[in-house]
C-alpha cells in the first residue's frame, strides 16, 4: 500500500495539475483578474441564487390559439366529410368571427353530419369545449367555448413552456428558472450574461418548418409588390427571410403536397463538404424519409422552397432523388445561427408564436452583500479546520490540510471543465464533499493511532490504517454515490445542483483524502524512518 | 509538540445500556415531528408559496439599498422577503410572501404593498414604485412529486447496496436513520414555524449524506468486530465498536461544527436558516447513528455468523478429511 514508483507518482501529480489549472480561470474571474487570452478558460458557472442573469418575458397571444384551433376544427370536419360513406357534401365554409360555420348541402345529410361531428367537439375532458349549433336546418355553426379556449391555451402554454426547457437547457446543468406566469407568459431566467442574443434568437423562432415545391410556372423569385398579384389557385406568396441574402422577393409554391418538420428525429448544425458554409443537417423519421424520397424522386431538377415560420430561407433545386431521410438545409447561416436553429428544430415547433416583451439583468436572489459575508464565514469555518486537523494530528494533519485545499481547487476545476453551473444546494454538496473528506482523514489517522496502541510497528501501523480505514471511506462513499446519481436521474431543479456536485465532489475527496495523503505519508516515512509518530 | 487529544484511548462508556428509553422517545419524537409537520404546516417562504413582488427605482441613488431594504421589509413580518437587482443598478426587484388570509385576495394584498412602500418611502425619498404584481413561487408544482420520488428511488437503491455489503438489517437500521434525521428537521420547521425555502432543501440533502456517511463508518466498525469477536454478546459488541469509533465521531462532527458555527454566527442573515438547520443535522445525524442505527440490529436479530464466508462442499470434505471438527 505504501510503494509508490515513479511513473504513478508521476501520473497522479499530472492528474492533480490539470484539475487544479483547470480551477484558475474561475478563481482568477471572482477575483476580477484578467485571464490571458491565450490560454483555455474553462469557468464554473454561478447559479441565478449566485450570481443572478438574464431574465426575458414571454407573451403569447391567445388569439392565434384560438385561431389555430378552428382551423384544426376545420380540417377535423372536412376529414369526416370526406371519409364518410357516402360522402357528406358541405359548402359555405367560413371561419369569421371566432366561429366555424358551413352548410350541409342536402337536408338528408344533417343527422348523419351531426353524428360525424359531435365526437370532434365533446373532446375527451370534462369540460364541455364547443357549442354546437344548427341554423334552418342545413347550417352548422360550431363555437369555441370560453372554457375551451382556456383549456386550449393552458394546454398550448404547457407545451411552449416544455419547448422553452428544452432549447435553453437541452442537457439539463443549467439551471434556468423557467416559470408560466399568468395565462399567457412564460418567465424565463437564465444564469450569466454571456450572451442574451444567442437566447433570444434560440427562443424568437417558433421552428416550424416545411418544404414546399415552387411552382413550375414561377421557377424563379419575384419582387414582392408584384408578387401579391398573383393569385393561382392552389399556390401561395411566401416572402424570402431577412438575412436570407434575397430580401425582397418571395417564391411562389405550391399551398399542398409538401413535408412539415415534425417529422425530423434529429437536427445538427454542420459544414458544406464543397464550400464549408454552416448548414443545418436533418435526419427524417421512416416515414417523413418515404415521403421525401418521393418528393424528391418525382421532381429531379425542380426548385422547391425551405420554409422556417412562414419564410423562404433558401429554395435549392432536388439534383437527385434523396432517401435515407437525411437532407440538409442551406442559407446563408452563420454558425451561431445554424445552431440555433438546429436546437429549435431538435426540440420541435413552438406550438404558439412567444414574443418577448420584456428583458432584463437581475441580480442573484441572496443579494451580493450576504454572498461577501456568507464568503467571510466560511472562509473563517476553513481556517478552524485547518488550526484543529493540525493541532490534533501534527504531520498528518498537515498532510490533510493540503489534501483539502487541493480538493476544493480540483473541484472546482473539474465542474469547470463538465461546464456545470453551481448553486447555493450545489454549496451544499461542496460542504459535504470537504465533509467526507475530511472524515476520510480523520478515520485513517484514528486507525493508525489505534494500530500503534495495539503494538504494531510503525510502518505497518500506518500500511493497515489506510488499508482497514478504506474499507468504511470506500462503502461511505458509493453509498452517497448511489443517493447522488439517482437524486440526479429523478429530481429536478436544485435537487440536480446538489447531486452533480455531490458526484463529482465525491471523487476529487477520495483522490484527495486517500490517494494524494498516502503518497505524501508513504514519501515521509521514506525519508525520515521515524521510529515513533505524533499522533 | 504535544498534540490535542479530544477523546482518551480506549473508553468503555455503556451507550446502549439505555437503548430502549433512547428509542422510545426518538419514535415519540419521530410522531410528534410528523404530527406537527402536518397539524400546523410549513411555514413556505416565497420560492415555495409565491406572493406578492413590487418592482421599484431609486431614482437619485446609483446603486439601490439592497441590505437595508431586505432588514426594512422583513421588519415588516411578512418573512424573509427577497431582494434583488432588476434592471440598472439603482431598480430592484422585492418579493414577499402574502399571509395566508390574503392570499387571492387582491384588496389585502394591495394593503400589504402599501405598507412596504409607506415603509422604504419613509427612509428613501427617491423612492418610486414601478409596479406590483402577483407572484407564483419558483419551484413548479411537480417539484416535491420528483423530490419525493428522487429521495425514495435514492434510499431503496442505498438499502440494496447495504444489504449486498452487510446484511439486511443493517440496510433497515440506515433507512430507518435517515428517516429519523430528516423528520427530526422538518419537525423544527413545523414547530418554530421556520421559514421553509429552497436552502431549506438543500440543507435537507446534506443532513441525509452526512447521517449516512456516519452511519456507514458504525456499521463498518461492527462488521469488523463481529468476523473478530465470534462469541461475543451483540449488546457487548455494538459497544465496543461504538467506542472504538468514538475518537473518530467526536473529531469528525467537532471539524464540521467549527467549519458550521461561523456561518450561523456571523454569516448573513439570508443564509441562517441553511447553516443552523445543517448545524442541528449534525447532532441528530451523530446521534441518530449511534442510537437509531446500532440497537436496531439487536432487535433484528443480526446473526454473528452473517460475515464469516460460507464454506464450499470441496472444504468441508478436506476439514472431514483431516479428522477436524
Amino acid at each position: 500500500m505504501l510503494e509508490f514508483p515513479t511513473w504513478r507518482k508521476v501520473w497522479l501529480w499530472s492528474l492533480t495539475l490539470v484539475a487544479v489549472a483547470a480551477a484558475l480561470p474561475s478563481i482568477f474571474s471572482a477575483a476580477n483578474i484578467r485571464w490571458p487570452d491565450a490560454l483555455p478558460d474553462p469557468v464554473v458557472n454561478l447559479g441565478l441564487d449566485l450570481a443572478g442573469g438574464s431574465h426575458i418575458l414571454l407573451e403569447a397571444d391567445p388569439q392565434q390559439v384560438k385561431t389555430q384551433r378552428l382551423q384544426n376544427m376545420e380540417d377535423a370536419v372536412q376529414a369526416a366529410f370526406r371519409s364518410a360513406e357516402p360522402r357528406i357534401r358541405a359548402g359555405d365554409v367560413s371561419t369569421r368571427g371566432e366561429r366555424l360555420s358551413f352548410m350541409v348541402e342536402s337536408t338528408a345529410d344533417v343527422d348523419r353530419a351531426r353524428e360525424e361531428i359531435l365526437p370532434l367537439v365533446n373532446g375527451t375532458g370534462l369540460v364541455r369545449e364547443w357549442d354546437l349549433r344548427v341554423d334552418d336546418e342545413t347550417r352548422f355553426v360550431l363555437t369555441q367555448t370560453d372554457a375551451g379556449t382556456e383549456a386550449a391555451v393552458s394546454n398550448a402554454m404547457d407545451a411552449a413552456t416544455d419547448v422553452v426547457r428544452k432549447r435553453i437547457d437541452a442537457l439539463g446543468t443549467r439551471e434556468p428558472t423557467i416559470i408560466r406566469q399568468g395565462e399567457n407568459r412564460i418567465v424565463v431566467q437564465v444564469p450569466g450574461l454571456d450572451d442574451p442574443e444567442q437566447l433570444k434568437e434560440l427562443l424568437g423562432q417558433t421552428a416550424k418548418l416545411e418544404f414546399k415545391l415552387v411552382d413550375p410556372e414561377f421557377q424563379n423569385a419575384v419582387p414582392n409588390d408584384s408578387a401579391l398579384s398573383i393569385s393561382k389557385v392552389g399556390t401561395q406568396v411566401v416572402p424570402y427571410a431577412e438575412g436570407s441574402g434575397q430580401e425582397g422577393t418571395s417564391m411562389v409554391v405550391r399551398r399542398l403536397g409538401g413535408i412539415q418538420g415534425d417529422s425530423l428525429i434529429d437536427a445538427q448544425a454542420g459544414k458544406k463538404f464543397d464550400d464549408n458554409s454552416d448548414v443545418v443537417n436533418i435526419t427524417f423519421d421512416a416515414q417523413g424519409g418515404a415521403r421525401f424520397a418521393k418528393l424528391s424522386s418525382e421532381n429531379v431538377n425542380r426548385r422547391f422552397a425551405i420554409i422556417l415560420d412562414g419564410e423562404v430561407i433558401s429554395a435549392p433545386s432536388f439534383n437527385e432523388p434523396i432517401y435515407g431521410g437525411q437532407a440538409q438545409i442551406s442559407g446563408n447561416f452563420t454558425v451561431d445561427s445554424a445552431n440555433a436553429l438546429a436546437i429549435s428544430l431538435q426540440s420541435g415547433a413552438l406550438p404558439v408564436d412567444l414574443e418577448i416583451i420584456e428583458e432584463r439583468s437581475v441580480g442573484p436572489d441572496l443579494g451580493a452583500d450576504s454572498i461577501r459575508k456568507g464568503i467571510i464565514a466560511i472562509m473563517i469555518g476553513f481556517f478552524a479546520v485547518i488550526a484543529l486537523m493540525v493541532a490534533t494530528y501534527g504531520r498528518f494533519g498537515v498532510y490533510a490540510t493540503y489534501a483539502l485545499v487541493i480538493n476544493v481547487l480540483m473541484l472546482l476545476g473539474i465542474m469547470a471543465i463538465a461546464n456545470t453551473t453551481l448553486t447555493l444546494p450545489g454549496l451544499a454538496g461542496f460542504v459535504i464533499t470537504i465533509g467526507a473528506a475530511v472524515d476520510a482523514n480523520v478515520l485513517i489517522n484514528e486507525r493508525i493511532a489505534e494500530e500503534r496502541r495495539r503494538g504494531r510497528r510503525v510502518v505497518a501501523a500506518v500500511e493497515n490504517g489506510y488499508k482497514e480505514a478504506s474499507r468504511a471511506i470506500y462503502d461511505a462513499n458509493v453509498t452517497n454515490f448511489i443517493a447522488g446519481v439517482l437524486l440526479f436521474l429523478f429530481g429536478s431543479g436544485p435537487i440536480r445542483g446538489f447531486a452533480v456536485v455531490l458526484i463529482l465532489g465525491l471523487f476529487t475527496s477520495v483522490f484527495t483524502a486517500v490517494t494524494l495523503s498516502r503518497m505524501w505519508v508513504a514519501g515521509w516515512l521514506r525519508r525520515s524512518r521515524p521510529s515513533e509518530l505524533n499522533l | 509538540m504535544r498534540l490535542l487529544k479530544l477523546v482518551p484511548n480506549d473508553t468503555n462508556i455503556k451507550f446502549l445500556k439505555y437503548r430502549l428509553p433512547f428509542y422510545v422517545v426518538s419514535i415519540l419524537l419521530i410522531a410528534a415531528s410528523w404530527a406537527l409537520v402536518l397539524t400546523k404546516g410549513l411555514n413556505y417562504g416565497v420560492d415555495f408559496a409565491g406572493g406578492l413582488e413590487l418592482r421599484a427605482t431609486f431614482e437619485q441613488s446609483e446603486n439601490a439599498p439592497i441590505p437595508e431594504l431586505r432588514e426594512q421589509v422583513a421588519s415588516l413580518g411578512y418573512g424573509e422577503p427577497i431582494v434583488q437587482k432588476f434592471g440598472a443598478d439603482n431598480q430592484v426587484s422585492i418579493r414577499v410572501r402574502l399571509p395566508e388570509a390574503a392570499e387571492g385576495d387582491n384588496e389585502a394584498a394591495q394593503l400589504i404593498a402599501n405598507e412596504i412602500v409607506t415603509e422604504i418611502s419613509q427612509n428613501h425619498s427617491d423612492f418610486r414604485l414601478d409596479g406590483n404584481d402577483n407572484v407564483s413561487g419558483k419551484v413548479s408544482g411537480e417539484f416535491w412529486e420528483t423530490a419525493i420520488w428522487a429521495l425514495v428511488a435514492a434510499m431503496a437503491a442505498i438499502s440494496i447496496y447495504i444489504w449486498v455489503r452487510f446484511e439486511w438489517q443493517f440496510g433497515v437500521g440506515a433507512m430507518f436513520a435517515l428517516f429519523h434525521d430528516v423528520s427530526l428537521t422538518l419537525g423544527m420547521f413545523a414547530l418554530f414555524q421556520l421559514e421553509f425555502s429552497l436552502q431549506i432543501i438543500a440543507a435537507i440533502l446534506a443532513i441525509i449524506g452526512y447521517s449516512l456517511n456516519d452511519t456507514i463508518v458504525v456499521y463498518d466498525r461492527i462488521r469488523e468486530n463481529l468476523k473478530k469477536f465470534r462469541k461475543m454478546e451483540l449488546p457487548e459488541l455494538l459497544d465496543l465498536s461504538v467506542n472504538e469509533t468514538l475518537a473518530r465521531t467526536v473529531m469528525t462532527s467537532l471539524t464540521l461544527f467549527v467549519a458550521l458555527i461561523p456561518l450561523v454566527l456571523f454569516g448573513p442573515e439570508s443564509l441562517f436558516g441553511l447553516a443552523s438547520a445543517i448545524t442541528l443535522g449534525l447532532f441528530v445525524g451523530t446521534y441518530s447513528s449511534v442510537y437509531m442505527a446500532a440497537p436496531i440490529l439487536i432487535w433484528l436479530g443480526v446473526d454473528s455468523n452473517s460475515f464469516i464466508p460460507e464454506e464450499s462442499v470441496a472444504d468441508k470434505q478436506d476439514r472431514i478429511a483431516r479428522g477436524e471438527s
